[in-house]
């Protein structure tokens, strides 16, 4: 059985590194220490300490609240928002007579808004509950005594029990692995739910426990366990197993986490050690921070501004209003005395003027209330969450191959998408599928592969010019007969040169025998046979490893069996044309390792000659080649240099015959070295393997594309060209991520490396020989030299505007990061076009992240897939899981989660942008209409001698926000489009409004605000001076309180309305719906309203049916003040459009000329309006352009 | 270098469009409103549409600015102010004592009429610098009580107005205990001149508001007396002065129905107004004024929503001219791009 083979091949690995980690014995004196006293008693359910211990039930609930905390805890979540308790302490003022409207028309808005809030919460809730519930109701089987297990519910575990857990189920507590189907009683888990990593890990349990496989055998199993308290760490464990009076330790090596698999076992037993909420998953699940917009942060300050308005107002109004009251009384007698002073409460009392108006002022507080926006924050609310459901909703993020859209997990963030200044992102599994590539090679300075790479493709994509490949090969069928190969995963190598057995015709066919031979030896991977069909499947170390097994399979040299001292091929034999079987004796491997950046297998092939192959990087190998060997290096080199601009990751690959003598001489030094047991082990098995790796002939090179997901060159390209700057933070080493910069474009020939590197050759030197803090120091100011190296580069390639790119790695960060270095190291890497860091910590690319976010103040975004993502996700603004292979983790932890990196593009560019627009026209528009409603109340309370009495009916007040203008607002919110999502991505640029955040800038926010009061005052004083004492109609009559009131009003929301038809773009019939709709709603309202008894429309009764409607003053002067309150705003925005038009306008022009399909005319347009993009392939056309136009030429 | 990038994004997308929904498939379902796609108009302010509006704003405001002008030239409006001048010479250092001992103030006074009147010929008082619009005064009075006899004793929003003697006020409160009191009679040629007061307040006031059962009681009774007092015998719904009083004003200069005369006056007719000076406006330096005027389809004299009219027409007419003057002189092509602000200094912040 090939799979029990392997499995034992990991086995005996990990077992001797556990092996070593339970020598430790330190810890094991902790136990019973604080911090170390669980006592877990298995299987004795009649032992009275075990009843006497309650570790709590596995019972797990993740709400936020529960029916009893409800109330109080979410409307403390309510009140902490300083609006809602302003407008609640305005309610509880409501019901003294301090008021100046009735209680309810107050208290019903508070309660609405209120209420629609903790409904959202309430149904959030919920969904988590339900999710509770299938959790807690899951079955597994526990024992019950006797050896009989039987299915129990996950909830009513408790700690001690046994359980047994079968194949592709989740352990439903932290566990103590007992034994399994298997003789070593290991068990393979996956943890993705934890960590995010999709590999098995191989848990093995103590042999004193390891024997028992069937159910019966626990009849009489008793063991006492003794382990740390419950905490977060995923990775250790301290414990001891009492059983039958021996001691045993125990390690994580026997720990199984809830929430993670047990896969390609049959079965587990184990003892429950930690239940419910003491799980270390459970204890692991922080809250994720709640973010918070700029934007709303900086609406909040318009709150506050607004606050400042508000008690400004007050205190005027309350002045003069104590002013007045006190001359009610003069000398005693009464001025005005149809007030009666004389006789009056302390609201209005003369004798105690600064009381009253003190008083008022509380009142005049809860009168102009209506400048602050009661209904802002829940409408944004539903404004967002109808935004986050376009956004899952759209099917241009949505990944068919997957079956995932894209899914807002908050709907916070919507506008921040809009605003992003800088990404970081992860590399493996973000840019990249973490899958490679055969694509390319050269043997004998022969180059060998037509397929296209991904850069490339973006590259003649966006050129529009012919792939220099093509261009070679036009007799060639070329394009076709990659599209079928790529279903071979790892292998994507057309070249009908080499394919199909036809390497023997070339001219160097045993060089090229050669070259696949090596492929197929020179490896650690260990081949899997499939039963049922044969083929034969490679686990490697590395993705690229098993792209190059791969290849040499499809090429005719199949690997298919691995032992201990051999290697087996089924090799094609030129010769006779047939596959032939052919071993080869393993003696030696000289292992990769980054500094050696080369491996080497030696064996004796059939003929009993000893080879040394070895591939390893082109600096290291063209260094050792032999004088005879190095026929063909110019040829490989210029390809290898092709290769690496194509993005491609290359290896070169060549070997030598050794004799016998020689080997004979290594081997003892390789053997002696490997069993001294001297400090430097390593370093001495590095020296006989230099040795022996030298005198090398040189095969070829190989080149693996490390494939980009689809589209990421084109996503790059576009979010560069919006401005936006890309930094890669990455774990992988140096090279790799280079390359993957020039595949992605961030990076090309021509462009200044800055490189920070610790892998330098001083820096080792030094290691080698100084004493740690030495060394520390010394390295400090190495990358402290390097940076400032840097930043005189910078200096000088900013007047030759020469693009320059920071590559770092970890080590060096670390020290870049040190707070003295780290205002050098970010003004270093703001000032390049590209960044990358490599070999960077999950906890570096969060400190990169805060660094960036708080020092520049610009609005990040962290994308990533991987676990080790999480920090730097929740640490940037805006976190974006990539919800691909790599496990839940980042997607958990992430505020949006999409399938696949290209789709940034549409979620930034398009919905980025609209919701940024969207949410900031809004929120000025809110102040506007309250600031227009808010000061005519002022300026009549000027008329009014600032009494407090409002000009109009309680229940137009509250209904205002409520109903006649919300809900155009919100169809801004959700619907209003600038752009149609095609111009927005076909100009770029105009992201950048969100960046420079110019449409929610003071001006303009203060310019909306200067538009309301404007719209205000037009409004009152036309209304009171056409008004004003004289008969408004035929009849006679004059006009009262509740008609002046009335007009006002109508005019307000016509104004308002009509302001919001014209400041928005996008006319749907929801919004002729709406806006309309506001309108015809308040003559509907007032109809019902004034038809009402007269107790309850009180002033408003009959108003319009009576008084208004048949006068045609009404009329007319709602049509003069509504055109009148709107030409400033016209004349304003005609001039700014035509004259200072924002690009937005522009291509709103561009697209009413019908210009958007002029491409020629587009194309001035925007590169009139590009700023210089450094990074992406669009600045690498410009770069390259004349290089291209060159070669088409030489051919 | 005419090439198009824009179609290179597209691509991914157009091939999830094509193939077909998967059963069970978490695959947003299309419609162009989930897409937002729906159709729209998407207007902007092109000159030609600006020009136009403002163009069409001057069409219809002049006319109407002229006929709203005309409408209000065309009535004729007798003003007199007379608080100062009923007083006798003598007596008016102290006005407000004049006002509050002097039992007799009857008055005399002689208007001439302008131009001819046609019936019906309003009758106004208009009071200067009273705040009927004071947040204390306005809720000074009790609805229920007002409208039905059975709440007689609903007083309680009417403080200090709300009992005399120990009983509660009908009707109680500020508003109506400061009932205007000034009366006038006209007469032409020694003519009396009828003034009808039926039908001077609001037709669902009478009906709606103020009780046909409810009768005046206890009014006026307390230690100060405020204004008018009222017929006991009559109820409040056609207690018309009363109704017009109650329906307080918007502004602190305000005028309230009086009556009406239904007969034309001619021009330079003399009219003597016998009026009774009661009510007291001197300690709050108050005017009053009579008010005799005709009305127009657009209510009384007040040129102001002509004028007002006739100058925004005025200013879309000169505002559509300019536009049109800058368009032509200044011509661009649309969306010239030289004009971005963010192009002229590339740094953006």
């Amino acid at each position: 059985m090939a799979g029990g083979r392997r499995r034992k091949h990991h086995f005996g690995r990990i077992h001797d590194s556990s092996r070593g980690k339970a020598s430790e014995r330190g810890e094991q004196s902790l136990i019973g220490s604080p911090g170390f006293s669980r006592i877990v008693y298995s299987n004795h359910p009649e032992c009275i300490e075990a009843s006497a211990i309650n570790y709590g039930s596995n019972y797990v609930s993740t709400t936020k609240y529960t029916l009893a905390t409800f109330f109080p805890k979410s409307l403390f979540e309510q009140f902490r928002r300083v609006a809602n308790l302003y407008f609640l302490i305005c309610a509880i003022l409501s019901f003294t007579p301090l008021s100046p409207y009735t209680a309810l028309s107050s208290v019903l808005p508070l309660v609405v808004v209120i209420g629609v809030t903790m409904g959202k919460e309430v149904l959030e809730d919920w969904r988590r509950k339900k999710q509770d519930i299938e959790m807690n109701n899951r079955k597994v089987q526990v024992h019950h005594g006797d050896g009989i297990f039987d299915n129990a519910k996950w909830m009513d575990l408790k700690v001690g029990d046994i359980v047994k857990v079968q194949k592709d189920e989740f352990f439903p507590a932290d566990l103590i692995l007992l034994s399994s189907s298997y003789e070593e009683a290991i068990c393979y888990v996956e943890t993705m739910n934890l960590d995010g990593e999709t590999n098995l890990k191989l848990k093995q349990a103590l042999d004193a426990t390891s024997n028992f496989h069937e159910d019966l055998s626990f009849q009489n199993f008793k063991a006492v366990i003794k382990c740390e308290d419950p905490n977060a760490n995923l990775y250790t464990f301290v414990g001891g197993l009492q059983l039958e009076e021996r001691q045993y330790p125990l390690t994580p090596q026997q720990l199984l986490l809830r929430d993670s698999k047990l896969r390609n076992t049959d079965f587990i037993y184990g003892v429950v050690i930690f239940t419910g909420h003491d799980t270390k998953v459970m204890q692991n699940s922080t809250a994720p921070p709640s973010k918070r917009s700029k934007i709303e942060k900086r609406m909040d300050k318009i709150v506050y501004f607004l606050f400042f308005v508000l008690v400004v107002m007050s205190f005027i109004g309350s002045i003069f209003f104590g002013i007045s009251t006190r001359e009610d009384l003069e000398n005693g007698r009464m001025t005005r005395w149809y007030l009666r002073p004389d006789d009056t409460t302390i609201y209005y009392d003369p004798k105690r003027a600064p009381v009253a108006a003190i008083l008022h002022f509380l009142t005049a507080l809860m009168l102009y209330s209506y400048l602050i926006p009661i209904s802002l924050y829940v409408s944004i609310e539903i404004v967002k969450v109808l935004q986050t459901v376009f956004i899952n909703h759209d099917l241009h993020m949505y990944y068919e191959e997957a079956d995932k859209p894209a899914h807002a997990r908050t709907s916070n963030l919507n506008e921040e998408l809009g605003q992003v200044d800088t990404i970081f992102s992860d590399k493996t599994g973000t840019l990249t599928c973490n899958s490679m590539e055969f694509i390319k090679c050269s043997v004998a300075g022969t180059a060998y592969g037509r397929g296209v790479t991904e850069v490339e493709r973006a590259l003649s994509g966006s050129k529009g010019l012919p792939l220099v490949q093509e261009v070679k090969d036009e007799e060639g069928q070329v394009e076709d007969s990659s599209e079928e190969r790529t279903s071979i995963k790892g292998y994507n190598f057309v070249d009908e040169r080499v394919t199909n057995g036809n390497w023997v015709n070339e001219p160097h066919a045993d060089v090229i025998q050669k070259f696949l031979r090596l492929l197929a030896i020179c490896h650690t991977a260990i081949p899997d046979v499939d039963e049922e069909t044969g083929r034969i499947s490679y686990e490697a170390e590395s993705p690229d490893e098993a792209a190059f097994v791969i290849a040499a399979r499809e090429l005719g040299f199949e690997f298919y069996e691995r032992t201990q001292t051999s290697i087996s091929l089924h090799e094609f034999d030129p010769i006779s044309g047939t596959k032939v079987e052919r071993s080869y004796e393993l003696l030696n491997i000289l292992e990769f390792s980054s500094s050696r950046k080369r491996m080497s297998v030696i064996v004796r092939n059939k003929d009993g000659k000893l080879l040394l192959l070895c591939k390893g990087a082109d600096s290291v190998i063209f260094e050792r080649l032999a004088k005879n060997g190095s026929e063909f290096e110019e040829k490989t080199k210029e390809h290898i240099n092709e290769y690496a601009d194509a993005g491609l990751r290359t290896l070169v690959l060549a070997y030598r015959e050794l004799d016998e003598e020689e080997y004979k001489e290594f081997n003892r030094e390789l053997t002696e070295a490997k069993n001294s047991v001297s400090a430097d082990r390593e370093e001495m098995i590095e020296e006989v393997g230099e040795k022996i790796e030298r005198d090398l002939i040189l095969l070829g090179a190989t080149a693996v594309e490390d494939k980009l997901q689809n589209g990421v060159p084109e996503c790059i390209d576009k979010l560069a060209q919006a401005g936006i700057k890309i930094w890669v933070l990455t774990g992988d080493k140096m090279e790799t991520a280079i390359n993957i910069g020039f595949a992605c474009s961030l990076l090309r020939q021509g462009m200044r490396q800055i490189v920070i590197s610790s892998e330098t050759p001083e820096i080792k030197a030094l290691e080698k020989v100084g004493d740690n803090a030495a060394v520390a120091t010394e390295f400090k100011a190495k990358v402290l030299h390097q940076i400032s190296g840097g930043l005189e580069l910078l200096a000088t390639s900013s007047e030759n505007s020469e693009a320059l790119a920071l590559i770092i790695d970890g080590k060096s960060l670390a020290c870049a990061l040190e707070d003295d270095v780290k205002d050098m190291f970010l003004q270093l890497a703001l000032g390049c076009a590209s960044v990358i860091c490599c070999r960077s910590s999950p906890k570096q690319k969060a400190l990169v992240t805060r660094l960036v976010k708080i020092r520049t103040g610009s609005t990040t975004l962290a994308i990533g897939d991987g676990a080790n993502d999480v920090g730097m996700l929740q640490e940037a603004d805006i976190g974006i899981g990539i919800s691909g292979v790599e496990g839940m983790q980042a997607v958990m932890s992430s505020d949006i989660a999409i399938a696949q990196f290209r789709y940034l593009e549409r979620l930034l560019l398009v919905h980025g942008h609209w919701c940024y627009r969207r949410i900031s026209s809004m929120i000025c528009y809110f102040f506007y209409k309250n600031i227009a409603f808010g000061f005519t109340l002022f300026f009549f309370e000027a008329y009014a001698s600032f009494s407090g009495q409002t000009v109009y009916n309680d229940w137009y007040l509250s209904l205002y926000n409520v109903f006649f203008t919300s809900l155009p607002v919100i169809a801004l919110g959700v619907f209003d489009q600038d752009v149609s999502s095609r111009l927005c991505l076909k100009f770029p640029l105009l992201y950048q409004e969100g960046v420079q955040n110019v449409l929610f800038s003071w001006s303009r926010i203060l310019g909306w605000a200067f538009n309301g009061v404007l719209s205000a005052t037009l409004i009152f004083f036309f209304c009171i001076r056409a008004m004003e004492h004289q008969a408004f109609r035929k009849g006679g009559e004059v006009v009262g309180l509740e008609i002046l009131g009335t007009t006002m009003y109508t005019c307000v929301v016509w104004v308002v309305n009509c302001q919001m038809a014209l400041s928005i773009s996008y006319f749907t019939y929801i919004q002729h719906l709406l806006i309309w709709g506001g309108a015809i709603f308040w003559y509907l309202f007032l109809l019902a309203y004034g038809a009402m008894d007269p107790n309850i429309s009180t002033t408003a009764y009959k108003v319009f049916i009576e008084a208004c409607a048949p006068a045609p003053l009404y009329w007319l002067l709602t049509l003069f003040v509504l055109f009148s309150s709107l030409i400033p705003y016209i004349t304003y925005a005609a001039i700014q459009l035509r004259f200072f038009p924002m690009y937005h306008q522009m291509i709103q022009w561009i697209r009413t000329d019908g210009q958007s399909d002029d491409p020629e005319y587009c194309h001035m347009v925007r590169q009139r309006s590009l700023r210089t993009t450094t990074v992406g392939y669009t600045a690498r056309i410009e770069a390259t352009s004349k290089r291209f136009q060159e070669k088409p030429e030489g051919h | 270098m005419s090439t198009n990038t824009a179609s290179s994004s597209s691509g991914a997308a157009g091939s999830a469009d094509a193939s077909a929904p998967r059963r069970n498939s978490k695959r947003p379902k299309y419609s162009k409103f989930t897409q937002q796609e729906l159709p729209a108009c998407k207007p902007i302010l092109t000159p030609k549409w600006v020009i136009s509006a403002f163009l069409l704003v001057s069409v219809v405001f002049i006319p109407i600015g002229v006929a709203s002008l005309f409408a209000s030239r065309d009535v004729v409006e007798i003003v007199d102010r007379y608080e100062t001048e009923c007083i006798p010479p003598d007596k008016r250092s102290d006005k407000v004592k004049y006002i509050q001992t002097t039992e007799n103030t009857t008055c005399s006074r002689t208007l001439t009429v302008p131009k001819r009147m046609k019936h019906p010929i309003f009758v106004y008082y208009q009071l200067d610098n009273f705040y009927q619009n004071h947040r204390r005064y306005v809720k000074s009075r009790s609805d229920a009580q007002l409208k039905k006899n059975s709440s007689a004793d609903d007083v309680s929003s009417c403080k200090p107005e709300d009992m005399a003697n120990g009983k509660s006020i009908v009707p109680c409160g500020l508003i109506a205990w400061s009932l205007f009191n000034d009366t006038y009679s006209f007469s032409r040629n020694n003519q009396q001149l009828n003034v009808n007061k039926k039908d001077i307040s609001w037709k669902s006031d009478r009906e709606n508001k103020f009780g046909k059962d409810v009768y005046p009681t206890n009014f006026q009774n307390g230690t100060l007396k405020g204004g008018a007092s009222l017929n006991p015998l009559i109820p409040l719904s056609e207690q018309e002065d009363l109704i017009v009083w109650m329906r307080t004003a918007a502004l602190p200069t305000f005028r309230k129905l009086y009556g009406k005369i239904e007969v034309d006056l001619q021009a330079n007719d003399i009219i003597q107004v016998i009026l009774e000076n009661n009510y007291n406006t001197y300690s709050f330096n108050g005017k009053k004024k009579l008010v005799l005027s005709t009305t127009s389809w657009l209510g009384g004299k007040n040129d102001f929503l002509g004028i007002a009219y006739l100058t925004v027409g005025g200013l879309c007419f000169v505002l559509a001219l300019t536009f049109t003057v800058v368009y032509l002189v200044k011509p661009r092509r649309l969306g010239d791009p030289s004009y971005l602000s963010w192009n002229r200094n590339p740094g953006g912040r």
